[in-house]
């Protein structure tokens, strides 16, 4: 077997994606993506457990590459990795918003979105593979439990005081929902993760902050402001109102939805987003070079403000 | 005094060449890293032009926030961000403690709070702040 045209993807700061020819004795083509952490990096997910949720969700039908080995042996090559298809298709959320090109990608991705999220939630959490999958603590709510380890991450690694993420803070604890179903949780579902192509949907990708939780949590996170980039006029990723999601998400047979609930989850989103910039900010500052996470110390104030606005009621 | 170009003007033309010809020569992740490090510069020619006006607006809403005597700010800037950064530390104490739950400290210190997140999104991000 033969590689070819090997070439490193852009995208994921903790996570190289290499694309590859791979050519098959005889001459058949293979085009296969590779997955690996960067070698001596700090890694806080296993790419076996990864591998694993994708095997199950491609099983069930849902859109995501058809994952095709996976090597924890880092002898081999550096580091763990997996290897899948590769997806031809756009991952650019700007292009996505605004170019002519993907106006019925726009169109569809609303409903076909929906779609995912409700199969997403619909895996077996149970299943023996899935067992790694962090889950809720028995005495506390996904909600409350979420809250609790966010507050405690933020307070251990700020270097500035945030009233505006502490009324924020007060805001959530008053009133964390409980739980209407407690599913398999993407925990990174939004439009910077999915690649589309102009027709809409073709994979969803980033599955490892995945989680047994409450699924409105994955609703709420992606009417998260950040994930409109600019298009704000349509809270859910730019794409549509959020009535209109949920309708679809019904639809699709998913999880039944409390509109209080998922504004709850969205308010978490804003401090959560706001706490990893925080989080990053403080990693340049301990030594970690880096323009971009030096900016994103300055992003938190986006978030600030996004959340004064939504407990403003 | 320095001669001319000021900091700003240098600041100018580092972030003119970034932009003009640095992110037109890369691609990907660096050309990427490229447009970023030309927005952190434009962050940095804004908050130079306007820190000092901006930290004494907020040291005297802090004190009117916190009841305390508003009249006597830090001459020296050093000092008028040590002031601030410890002002704000103790409303986050007060918030945490659920002092802004109820009026009429919450809706003092949320107009502060509110005041003070659109005085860094006009140095970190103008655009963001609807008018």
């Amino acid at each position: 077997m033969a590689i070819e045209h090997l070439r490193r993807l852009a995208g994921g700061a903790s996570r190289e994606i290499w694309a590859f020819d791979a050519v098959l004795p005889g001459g058949a083509l293979e085009r296969l993506v590779l997955r690996r952490d960067p070698p001596g990096h700090q890694v806080h997910s296993s790419r076996r457990d990864e591998f694993a949720l994708l095997a199950a969700a491609h099983a069930a039908g849902l859109r995501v590459p058809r994952v095709r080995w996976c090597e924890e042996d880092a002898a081999v090559l550096g580091s763990p990795f997996f290897v899948m298809d590769f997806v031809a298709g756009e991952t650019l959320a700007r292009r996505l918003l605004r170019d002519a090109e993907y106006a019925p990608a726009r169109a569809a991705l609303p409903g076909q979105l929906a779609t995912a999220l409700a199969g997403i939630h619909a895996l077996d959490a149970r299943a023996p593979e899935l067992a790694f999958l962090p889950r809720p603590p028995a005495d506390a709510t996904p909600a409350a439990a979420e809250l609790a380890r966010h507050e405690q991450l933020y307070r251990a690694v700020t270097l500035d005081p945030h009233p505006a993420l502490e009324l924020a803070l007060r805001w959530l604890a008053a009133a964390p929902p409980a739980p209407h179903a407690e599913t398999l949780v993407h925990g990174d579902f939004r439009i910077g993760n999915v690649i589309f192509g102009p027709e809409g949907l073709r994979a969803v990708l980033d599955w490892e902050l995945a989680h047994v939780g409450d699924p409105l949590e994955d609703l709420g996170w992606l009417c998260v402001r950040a994930w409109r980039f600019g298009a704000d006029a349509r809270p859910v990723g730019g794409l549509c109102q959020r009535e209109e999601f949920f309708a679809a998400y019904a639809r699709a047979g998913g999880t039944p939805v409390d509109p209080a609930a998922v504004r709850w989850w969205e308010v978490f989103g804003n401090l959560k987003w706001a706490i990893i910039c925080v989080m990053q900010a403080r990693s340049f500052v301990d030594g970690v070079r880096s323009v971009e996470l030096a900016s994103l110390g300055r992003r938190v104030a986006e978030m600030e403000l996004e959340l004064l606005e939504l407990t403003e009621a | 005094m320095q001669d001319r170009p000021s900091v700003r003007e240098l600041l100018d033309a580092v972030r003119a060449f970034l932009e003009e010809d640095v992110v037109p020569a890369l691609e990907g992740p660096r050309q990427f890293h490229a447009r970023v490090a030309a927005n952190v510069l434009a962050i940095v020619g804004r908050e130079l032009a306007g820190e000092e006006a901006s930290l004494l607006a907020e040291w005297q809403r802090l004190a009117l926030v916190l009841g305390e005597d508003a009249s006597a700010p830090p001459a020296r800037l050093e000092a008028l961000r040590a002031a601030v950064r410890d002002a704000t530390a103790a409303l986050g104490e007060r918030i945490r403690r659920g002092d802004a739950d109820a009026e009429p400290f919450r809706a003092a210190a949320r107009s502060h709070v509110r005041a003070t997140v659109e005085d860094k999104l006009r140095v970190a991000n103008p655009r963001f702040v609807r008018s």
